[in-house]
């Protein structure tokens, strides 16, 4: 194993991030941000809904920041870097196994993923004003959840990269992303959809369900949630799946 | 010491579907009842190729476009997989020890493929930490390059911006910056002025006088007669030829080519061709064309004509071909290299 290739990869992808912070940042939280304010400070503060809806929403929020991000990062640089252009040609050519190179992709993706959720606590929490009630009482919990969750984010921005070009991206966001985030459990707690009972089993194939659902259960845990020993295990699955997945179409994309 | 390469009876046939206008279009009958036969796409890129380029040679593999030039150097540098065959840079197979064959080379594609998210140096420097140079290393080697390619000046800005011959400069530049011992430029002049196409000749001469070895492909008769040791002509997958550019235009029979055409061929006008002094063969094109290989040019034309008016036919055109690559393409496939 050559650490040296693989540290430089991530450097470069690093430096490649640095430079795009503040735009990346914007690209990512801002409508996250947004849809905070209007409901987790508008709607309670109006009394439209209760203040209590504010610990459903952060950790929702928390979890799609966190997916979007690692998603965007992973994907759409090797959309764009597997066109015709081929720039992803010189890091195929360096020396190291070419699965590394989508090993360091999910590293960097997940790396942005974490950020993204470390930036948005905070900020969503002042965005929301006084009345959050969480609690970081089981921290290995939450970061394991956190860990799971980001990489996630990075092995379906894999998947998801490898497997469809420029055109799709519109595509992509409204027929897989959009529908994600709607019945991913990130605005209300899965038990909400009792009245709805096709629709509760059918969105348990939803990824964003379990990390909204595991990140609830770490943060807010008087609020019903699924089992987190069921989250853990769906998101174990699900991330071996996409791993495998994305490892098995970036070898199709990168050998002729 | 250099590092030569070997490529043993390689084949590549690539399964793509047929475009769509094949499908429903002419000719392709589609089978009536019975289950549908689903009937495999293949395009035969390489076909059983086999040979041996020596440490510290300059290379070429000239041949048209499709030819199967750019597979063999995609799987030389270990980015494509063959169908069957082995492809060695020095001891390593290029498919099986990958890590081993890319620490060896360095390539220059045919279209540049420059990382668009950073400058030129900062594609220099991270190509070098790919390959483990340390920080001073990089930084050096990265500003020698860039001063011997004249990109000093635009070393910091994003190469978005940049003309085709300046990525291309740099696309050689980020090749060499880990000092590889074999090196691949695939059509490196292709679109290029003839200005920078004499620099990148000097650069590859360069490097190639350091021992190191050079495998460049080109379809431009003038480069590979001028820049390369050996040659090997390809076409359609196979090797048609291959030697140093003057024996390989020695084997063209008489030398001299006279692309002709008449109002008609007749077989007593071949006949009479093929009877006239110097004339080595004679081969008929296109019902009214005959392609004639002699030892002269110019001096034959007037037996030309006569022995024409004899057989009742008249001659419409004429191109004379001097010796070149060009004609031993001809020789072999009945083609232009430019066709």
């Amino acid at each position: 194993m050559n650490w040296k290739t693989l540290f430089a990869l991530l450097s470069r992808d690093g430096h490649v991030a640095r430079r795009n912070l503040v735009f990346t940042l914007v690209q990512n939280l801002l409508q996250p941000l947004l849809l905070t304010f209007v409901f987790g400070r508008i709607l309670t503060s109006s009394g439209m809904m209760s203040t209590a809806y504010k610990n459903v929403l952060l950790p929702g929020i928390i979890g799609t920041s966190m997916v979007m991000s690692g998603v965007w990062a992973v994907a759409m640089p090797l959309i764009a870097e597997f066109q015709w252009t081929k720039e992803i040609e010189d890091r195929l050519l360096a020396p190291i196994e070419i699965g590394w190179l989508a090993v360091e992709k999910v590293i960097a993706g997940m790396i942005q993923a974490l950020v993204a959720g470390l930036v948005v606590i905070p900020s969503a929490w002042l965005v929301m004003g006084s009345g959050v009630n969480i609690s970081f009482q089981s921290p290995f919990l939450f970061l394991l959840i956190c860990f799971l969750v980001a990489l996630f984010a990075a092995a379906g921005g894999l998947a998801l990269g490898c497997s469809i070009g420029q055109a799709q991206v519109g595509l992509m966001f409204s027929l897989v992303i959009a529908p994600m985030i709607m019945f991913g459990c990130a605005y209300y707690p899965w038990a909400a959809l009792k009245n709805f009972p096709g629709l509760q089993y059918a969105v348990l194939i939803n990824p964003l369900v379990y990390a909204s659902e595991g990140l609830r259960g770490a943060l807010v845990p008087g609020i019903p949630h699924i089992s987190l020993l069921a989250v853990v295990g769906a998101l174990v699955l699900i991330n071996v799946i996409l791993l495998a997945v994305g490892m098995k179409q970036f070898y199709a994309k990168s050998i002729g | 010491m250099g590092i030569g390469i070997r490529i043993e009876d390689l084949r590549k046939v690539y399964d793509s579907p047929p475009p769509a206008a094949a499908r429903t279009g002419f000719g392709m009958a589609q089978p009536r009842g019975g289950p549908k036969e689903k009937k495999k796409f293949q395009v035969v890129a390489l076909d059983g190729i086999s040979l041996e380029i020596h440490a510290g040679e300059l290379f070429g593999l000239l041949g048209p476009n499709g030819a199967g030039k750019s597979t063999t150097i995609g799987i030389l540098t270990t980015r494509i997989r063959p169908t069957s065959g082995r492809a060695f840079i020095g001891e390593h197979d290029a498919w099986q020890e990958q890590v081993a064959a890319k620490r060896l080379i360095g390539v220059v594609p045919q279209r540049p493929n420059l990382d668009f998210a950073l400058t030129a140096r900062e594609i220099l420097v991270f190509h070098g930490a790919y390959f483990g140079q340390s920080a001073k290393v990089r930084q050096a080697k990265a500003d020698e390059l860039l001063e011997r390619f004249k990109l000093t000046e635009r070393a910091d800005q994003m190469v978005r911006g940049f003309s085709g011959g300046m990525m291309q400069r740099l696309s050689i530049a980020r090749a060499m910056m880990h000092d590889p011992e074999v090196l691949f430029l695939d059509e490196p002049s292709a679109g290029l002025d003839p200005q920078t196409r004499l620099l990148l000749w000097d650069l590859v001469k360069d490097y190639n006088r350091q021992g190191k070895t050079i495998v460049l492909t080109t379809h431009y008769m003038e480069e590979a007669d001028s820049l390369c040791n050996r040659l090997a002509i390809i076409d359609h997958g196979r090797i048609i030829s291959q030697g140093t550019p003057a024996e390989l235009k020695s084997s063209i029979p008489g030398g001299y080519l006279l692309r002709t055409k008449f109002s008609g061929v007749p077989e007593p006008l071949l006949a009479g061709l093929r009877a006239l002094p110097g004339v080595t063969e004679v081969r008929a094109s296109d019902g009214i064309g005959a392609d004639i290989y002699a030892d002269r040019g110019g001096p034959l034309i007037p037996a030309i004509v006569s022995a024409a008016q004899s057989a009742g036919a008249e001659l419409c055109d004429v191109h004379i071909q001097e010796p070149s690559l060009e004609t031993l393409f001809l020789h072999h496939t009945g083609r232009s290299l430019r066709d």
